[in-house]
């Protein structure tokens, strides 16, 4: 547990140094938040869909989580590039443990950020309805460690920054507008329902927003029970490329 | 006789159709000090880095304190330590903070811990230091500092790729009094390479010439001169290994680069 934690502590530590991340990483969502909210919210509200920045919040905390988890498995990337890989690899420890330290590590960032967005989204009129909103925060931790691991277990298999950030462009987006963040899935057309059941954020995006505006799509206990099996499968799939690799 | 807690059989690794290791075989015993010498490029880091199990040998066996290195890798990171060539300390860490980590996940007790942190930091010079980042650190504080790390947690075996490359001789000196030291008082065995022929003559019980991924000659100091009818181990190596000038090590970059024309190739 010990190993574990000194792995958190120092990625927790590294975050709250870099400042730039901070405030770098809250911009983008903000923009979409603020921008889509009150574009599409006069047409949503006449179409009878009711406050479109009540439906939207949840999907923003979702991608704001999303792209921080995601964005933090570069941090495996510099490490191998200014050699503090090393001193991990060759230490006695798991690599599942490697990858539950380091998983944990960027998912605190990232629900840290989430938890920025929905505060930010309270001053600008987002209104939790449901009386058991802090399960959201469930969410956000299941969505972060999810998408940590999968960011991490791609980067185990990558020596180049740039190639990273182009692989996980290629994947924010198309995970982001597939997920039912900023639109409802009911009434869509059913195939593409179908690629929304397979993208992970869809069931996480859907957890937000049924534990605070209520309206789940999929139901509480799948979104639960999916999110919860894939993000072991990514963790189980990152220490198994992680007990394969060389400096 | 005493054991052997290094076993190496026919040790191979080719990156493509490179050999930078080829089949070399040696031992090293229970407390013994045992140097690796070789021109830049011979394949000691190479070495080293599949002895400590973060490169897949291509062919061979090592046993390490009794453990197969690639079917238990686990086990045998228990059993040693190691102070890498370049740097692998954490720049957005102190100095502090880069031993804690370490210590801690390397499962040194607490009260062991603290202390040991503290005389080494001395040790190298950097108590003063201890709370900055290491990323405002000097070259030569960083290699310290590595060094420290190294010694922290008393490992069966410790592996010192260059220990002392850029230190100057007081803290080459001191640094070596500690790992003599441990190696008497716990019998750790240590495992070196080195461009100092004197370190090598000097510290070494047995060493190695490895050239061109193969090892040319084994034994004490002594034995070697005597094998080569020379007075010192340097005119030993030259005489060995020639006196041409040899490529520099190839660089993390480039190994990346080989291995990934390696793995397109495939």
């Amino acid at each position: 547990m010990m190993k574990i934690y000194i792995i958190w502590l120092r990625q927790i530590k590294r975050y709250f140094r870099s400042k730039s991340r901070l405030i770098g990483s809250i911009a983008q969502p903000l923009l979409f938040l603020l921008a889509l909210g009150f574009g599409f919210g006069p047409i949503f509200q006449k179409a009878g869909g009711g406050n479109y920045i009540q439906f939207l919040a949840p999907g923003i905390i979702g991608m704001a989580i999303l792209t921080t988890s995601l964005f933090s498995g570069v941090e495996i990337i510099w490490d191998r590039q200014f050699g503090f890989l090393r001193e991990i690899l060759v230490a006695p420890v798991s690599r599942l443990e490697i990858m539950i330290g380091r998983t944990l590590g960027g998912a605190t960032v990232a629900v840290l950020q989430g938890i920025i967005i929905f505060l930010i989204s309270f001053l600008v009129g987002f209104r939790p309805k449901v009386t058991f909103w802090p399960l959201s925060f469930i969410f956000m931790f299941l969505i972060a460690i999810l998408f940590c691991a999968l960011g991490t277990t791609i980067a185990s298999l990558l020596t180049d920054i740039q190639g990273f950030q182009l692989i996980m462009n290629f994947l924010v987006m198309p995970l982001f507008f597939l997920s039912g963040a900023l639109f409802p899935l009911q009434g869509l057309p059913q195939i593409f329902i179908k690629i929304a059941s397979i993208d992970p954020l869809s069931y996480g995006v859907d957890g937000l927003r049924a534990s605070l505006i209520n309206g789940a799509h999929f139901g509480i206990l799948t979104d639960l029970g999916i999110l919860g099996a894939v993000a072991i499968l990514f963790l189980v799939l990152g220490s198994y490329f992680f007990s394969k690799m060389e400096i | 006789m005493r054991d052997n807690i290094i076993e190496v059989k026919n040790l191979t690794k080719k990156f493509g159709d490179f050999v930078a290791v080829d089949r070399i075989s040696f031992d090293v015993k229970k407390g013994e000090i045992f140097a690796l010498l070789g021109p830049n490029g011979a394949g000691k880091t190479t070495t080293i880095k599949m002895l400590t199990t973060v490169l897949h040998p291509t062919e061979g066996q090592i046993k390490l304190n009794g453990f197969d290195v690639v079917e238990e890798p686990t086990k045998t990171r228990q059993s040693f330590g190691i102070v890498f060539q370049d740097y692998s300390l954490d720049d957005e860490l102190t100095a502090w903070e880069n031993m804690e980590f370490h210590g801690v996940l390397y499962q040194v007790p607490k009260e062991v811990r603290h202390p040991r942190i503290e005389y080494l930091l001395k040790l190298v010079e950097l108590w003063q230091r201890r709370n900055d980042l290491v990323k405002n650190f000097s070259g030569g504080m960083k290699r310290r500092l590595e060094t420290a790390r190294g010694l922290l947690h008393h490992p069966k075996i410790l592996f010192l790729d260059e220990p002392t490359l850029g230190l100057d001789p007081q803290t080459r000196n001191l640094i070596w009094s500690y790992i003599k030291n441990l190696n008497k008082e716990e019998e750790i065995t240590v495992f070196f390479t080195t461009h100092y022929m004197e370190e090598a003559e000097k510290m070494a019980d047995r060493l190695a010439i490895i050239d061109h991924g193969k090892i040319i000659i084994q034994g004490t100091p002594a034995e070697l001169k005597e094998k080569t009818k020379t007075q010192s181990l340097e005119d030993a190596f030259i005489k060995l290994t020639g006196r041409q000038m040899r490529e520099e090590d190839a660089s993390p970059i480039d190994r990346m680069r080989m291995r990934r024309q390696a793995h397109f190739r495939r």
